[in-house]
C-alpha cells in the first residue's frame, strides 16, 4: 500500500501550466499528420529569419585589408542565396517529410514556455554570463579596450574575485563576515614581503599567498566557531581592524604606515613587459606600448576570476558545498544528520579567504605598492554590499553589483553626489528587491528525467 | 521483507538530567527494542524532548549510560567499552559520551523536530542528499575527487539521487522534488523530514511529535509510512507522541513520563490499563494518587 496520497493533490500550481505548455510545444499537425500548407510556409519563414539573424553578420558583412587598412564590404546576394537555400529547404521538408517534431516557433516558445520560472531566470542568467564572458574576453581587441576602460575592468575584476570569494562564506554558507579585507591584505602582504625578503616572483607567490590567507581564515574560524549572526559580524570586523592596525605599526617587519613598494609586475612565462631588449614587444616583434602590459594584467585577472567562479560553482554541487548551504538553513538540523558544523565553517572560510588571497597578491603586483590604507575596513562593507546587492550566492548578481557600485563611485562628473548615488541605489534596491538583484537559485541536484513516478495522464 | 531483528538497540540506564535545580528526566531507566517501535509519552513539561535530546546528543546527561548496539552481541562488550574510558567499540556506542553529530554519523542516530526542521531554501531533493552528506563526502574523496568529477564520485552520486527518488516516491512528493522545502503543505514537511532522516541510513530514528499539527488523514498516511519503516527496513523507532490513534495504533512497546520519571513501560494494553497513567492524565485527588499508588503492587 503506497502512502502518498493521490499526485492531484501534491501537483503544484505551475506544473500544470507547465504542463500544458509542454503539450502544446509538442503537438504538430492535426492527429500528427503533415503540416498543412500556410502552416509550412510560415514554418519555413520563421527559419529563413533566424538564418538571416545569424547569418547576416558573418556571410553578409566581410572585411579587408585595403591600402593598408581595415574595410568593410557587404555582401547582400551571399545572404540572400543562404536565406532562401534555408527557406526553400525548410518548406520542402515540411511538406515532403511526416514532421517528426514541433515547428520551429514551438520550438522556440517551448525553450522558454514550457519550463519552470526558476530554470526560465537560469536560462536567462547562462546565456547573459556566456555573453558577458565571451564579451569580457574580446573587450581589449576592440574599439573600447583603451588603456582607461582596461583599467577599469582590471579593478571591476578584482572586485568581482573578491565578491564571488565572499560570496563562498556569506551567500552559501551563511556566515557574515565583515572582516573579509584582512584575507585581501594578507594575500597582498605575502606577495609583497616574500618578494621584498626572499624575491620571489608572482606566479610564484600567487598560491603561497592563497594559502597563507587560508590558513589565516582558519586560524579566524577557530575563536568564531560559536558565534552566529551579529555576533559573528562583530568579531570579523574586529579580525579586519587588527590587521589592518598591526600592518600600520608593525613598521620593521611590514614597512608600516609607507608600505611596500617595487613590487614586480608578473611575467608571461619569465618575459617581462618592458620596452627594449628582451621584453614581450622585442620577443614577438611587436611595436612597444604600455597598454600591453595593461592587457596582459586584464587577462590574468579575467582568467583569475574565471577559476574562481569555476571553482565555487563547483564546489557548490558537492557534498561540502550541499553543507555550506545547508548549514545556512539550519545548523541543528546538519548537526542531527552527522554533518560537523565546525569543520563546514571552517573550509568556507579557508576556502573564502584564498580566493580572498589570490585577489590580493593580484592587487600588489597591479598596484606595485601596498600600504595598510590600501586595507580599510570601510572597503570591507563594500564588498559585504557586493554580495548583498548581487543576491547571495549569485555569481552574475554579483558581478552586476561590482560593476553599478564600482563604475558610481569613479564617475567624476559626479564628484561629491556618487557616493549618495550609491547609497541611494542601495536603498532602492533593498526595497525593491530585498534579497538582491537576482535571487533566483539553482539546484545542485535534480532528478534525472523521465521521473520514475509523476502524475497520472490528463485528460 | 528483512528478517525482524530481535533484542535491544538502545538501552537507557538511571538517566538524569538536571538543569540548575529543576531536574527535568529522573532516574529514568528502560530498553528500546530493536525493529520495533517504542512510543514515549507524557503530559506537557514531563520531560520526552529532554530526554530526546539527551540520546541524541544535544544534551549531555548529568548522570546515566546510554548504550546503543549495532548487533545484539555487542552489548556482551558494555561494561568493558564503560571502564575503558572510550567512546565506542565493536559495534558498541555510548552515546553519553559522544558529539551530536557524531552520534548521527558514527551510532546512526537519526532525528526529526518537534518543529520541523528542514533546509527550507533548498529543494526538496536536496533535503534528502544532504542527508546522505557522509557516503557522498566519502565517494568524493573529500572534495578532491568530486572537483575532478571522478566516475567513482559520479557513481556515489547517482546511488544519493536513487536512494532519495526512492523515499521521495515513499512519501508521494516526486513531482514536487525540484520545489523548495519551505514551499510544501506542513503535513509533507512532517513525511520529508522523516524520509530526510532515513535518508542517512539510520539504526535508530528518534521522531519528535512527528504526527503535531496533522489532520485525522494525515496521521493515518503517517501511521502508514512508520509501519513501512518499520516493516521493510527494520529500523527501530523512538517516538515522542500525544496523538494517542498513533500511539496505541502503531507502537509495540510505550513508556510513559510524567515529572521526569518513568511511571510505566510495557506493550499498549498494559500502559492503556494502568492506574497510574490514567491517573497522570486525567489527574485524581491527591489522596486518591495514594490510594492508587498503595494498591499497586511494590
Amino acid at each position: 500500500m503506497s502512502v502518498h496520497q493521490p499526485a492531484e493533490d501534491t501537483q503544484p500550481e505551475g506544473a500544470q501550466i507547465e504542463e500544458e505548455a509542454r503539450g502544446a510545444a509538442f503537438r504538430h499537425g492535426p492527429d500528427g499528420g503533415l503540416l498543412n500548407l500556410g502552416e509550412a510556409v510560415r514554418d519555413a519563414a520563421v527559419a529563413a529569419a533566424i538564418a538571416f539573424i545569424l547569418a547576416g553578420p558573418f556571410i553578409g558583412l566581410y572585411t579587408a585589408i585595403a591600402g593598408g587598412r581595415l574595410t568593410m564590404t557587404s555582401r547582400p546576394w551571399g545572404i540572400a542565396i543562404l536565406v532562401g537555400v534555408v527557406f526553400v529547404g525548410r518548406l520542402a521538408i515540411n511538406l515532403l517529410w511526416r514532421p517528426v517534431g514541433p515547428t520551429i516557433r514551438e520550438r522556440i516558445g517551448a525553450l522558454f514556455a514550457a519550463r519552470p520560472s526558476g530554470a526560465l531566470a537560469g536560462r536567462g542568467v547562462a546565456i547573459l554570463s556566456a555573453v558577458a564572458i565571451a564579451a569580457a574576453v574580446l573587450l581589449p581587441f576592440t574599439p573600447f579596450g583603451t588603456r582607461e576602460i582596461l583599467d577599469q575592468g582590471i579593478k571591476i575584476l578584482i572586485f568581482t574575485m573578491i565578491g564571488w570569494g565572499l560570496n563562498v562564506v556569506v551567500g552559501l554558507a551563511g556566515l557574515l563576515d565583515l572582516g573579509y579585507i584582512a584575507f585581501f591584505a594578507f594575500g597582498a602582504y605575502s606577495f609583497a614581503l616574500l618578494n621584498a625578503y626572499f624575491d620571489l616572483g608572482f606566479w610564484t607567490c600567487l598560491p603561497l599567498a592563497g594559502l597563507i590567507s587560508a590558513f589565516a581564515g582558519i586560524l579566524l574560524g577557530f575563536p568564531v566557531l560559536r558565534l552566529r549572526g551579529d555576533y559573528l559580524a562583530v568579531v570579523t570586523l574586529a579580525f579586519g581592524e587588527i590587521i589592518h592596525l598591526v600592518l600600520q605599526n608593525w613598521d620593521e617587519f611590514t614597512g608600516g604606515p609607507q608600505g611596500l613598494r617595487g613590487i614586480p609586475a608578473p611575467t608571461l612565462f619569465g618575459i617581462p613587459f618592458a620596452r627594449g631588449e628582451g621584453g614581450f614587444a622585442d620577443r614577438f616583434g611587436l611595436e612597444y606600448t604600455p597598454v600591453q602590459r595593461i592587457i596582459f594584467l586584464y587577462y590574468v585577472i579575467l582568467l583569475l576570476a574565471l577559476i574562481t567562479s569555476a571553482v565555487t560553482m563547483r564546489l557548490r554541487k558537492l557534498p561540502i558545498g550541499q553543507a555550506w548551504e545547508a548549514m545556512r538553513e539550519d545548523e541543528i538540523a546538519c548537526r542531527s544528520l552527522g554533518i560537523n558544523t565546525t569543520m563546514t565553517k571552517l573550509t568556507a572560510f579557508g576556502i573564502g579567504a584564498m580566493f580572498a588571497g589570490f585577489a590580493g597578491a593580484f592587487f600588489a603586483t597591479r598596484q606595485g605598492f601596498i600600504s595598510p590604507e590600501s586595507f580599510i575596513s570601510q572597503d570591507s562593507f563594500m564588498f559585504v554590499a557586493f554580495v548583498v546587492l548581487g543576491g547571495l550566492g549569485s555569481q552574475v548578481g554579483v558581478v552586476l553589483a561590482v560593476a553599478f557600485i564600482t563604475i558610481i563611485t569613479d564617475l567624476q562628473q559626479l564628484q561629491l553626489y556618487r557616493m549618495l548615488i550609491v547609497g541611494l541605489s542601495m536603498v532602492l534596491i533593498m526595497v525593491w528587491r530585498p534579497r538582491g538583484l537576482i535571487t533566483t537559485r539553482r539546484p545542485t541536484v535534480r532528478l534525472p528525467l523521465p521521473r520514475p513516478s509523476t502524475s497520472p495522464a490528463r485528460a | 521483507m528483512s528478517d525482524r531483528p530481535s533484542g535491544t538497540v538502545l538501552k537507557i540506564e538511571h538517566l538524569t538530567m538536571r538543569f540548575g535545580g529543576l531536574t527535568a528526566v529522573d532516574d529514568v531507566t528502560f530498553d528500546v527494542r530493536r525493529g520495533e517501535i517504542t512510543a514515549i509519552i507524557g503530559p506537557n513539561g514531563a520531560g520526552k524532548t529532554t530526554l530526546f535530546n539527551c540520546i541524541t546528543g544535544f544534551y549531555r546527561p548529568t548522570v546515566g549510560r546510554l548504550a546503543l548496539g549495532h548487533g545484539e552481541e555487542a552489548f556482551a562488550q558494555l561494561d568493558r567499552l564503560t571502564n575503558s574510558g572510550r567512546r565506542h567499540g565493536a559495534g558498541l556506542y555510548l552515546l553519553e559520551r559522544m558529539m551530536d553529530f557524531d552520534i548521527a554519523r558514527r551510532a546512526r542516530v537519526a532525528r526529526t523536530f518537534q518543529n520541523i526542521r528542514l533546509f527550507g531554501g533548498m529543494t526538496v531533493l536536496e533535503n534528502l542528499v544532504v542527508a546522505q552528506y557522509r557516503p557522498l563526502m566519502a565517494a568524493s574523496w573529500y572534495t578532491v575527487g568530486g572537483i575532478l568529477n571522478l566516475p567513482h564520485y559520479r557513481r556515489g552520486l547517482q546511488a544519493a539521487v536513487d536512494r532519495a527518488a526512492y523515499w521521495l516516491d515513499r512519501i508521494g512528493l516526486t513531482a514536487r522534488a525540484d520545489h523548495p522545502a519551505a514551499d510544501l503543505p506542513y503535513g509533507s514537511q512532517r513525511r520529508l523530514e522523516i524520509a530526510r532522516a532515513m535518508c542517512s541510513d539510520p539504526v535508530l530514528v528518534c521522531l519528535d511529535e512527528p504526527a503535531a499539527g496533522l489532520n485525522a488523514n494525515e496521521s493515518a498516511e503517517l501511521n502508514t509510512l512508520l509501519r513501512f519503516i518499520q516493516r521493510e527496513h527494520g529500523t527501530s523507532l523512538l517516538l515522542i507522541e500525544h496523538d494517542m490513534s498513533v500511539v496505541m495504533e502503531i507502537s509495540n512497546h510505550i513508556v510513559v513520563l510524567d515529572y521526569g520519571k518513568k511511571i510505566s513501560d510495557g506493550p499498549p494494553e498494559h500502559v492503556r490499563n494502568d492506574p497510574k497513567v490514567i491517573a497522570a492524565y486525567l489527574g485524581v485527588e491527591d489522596e486518591e494518587v495514594d490510594e492508587v499508588e498503595a494498591e499497586l503492587p511494590a
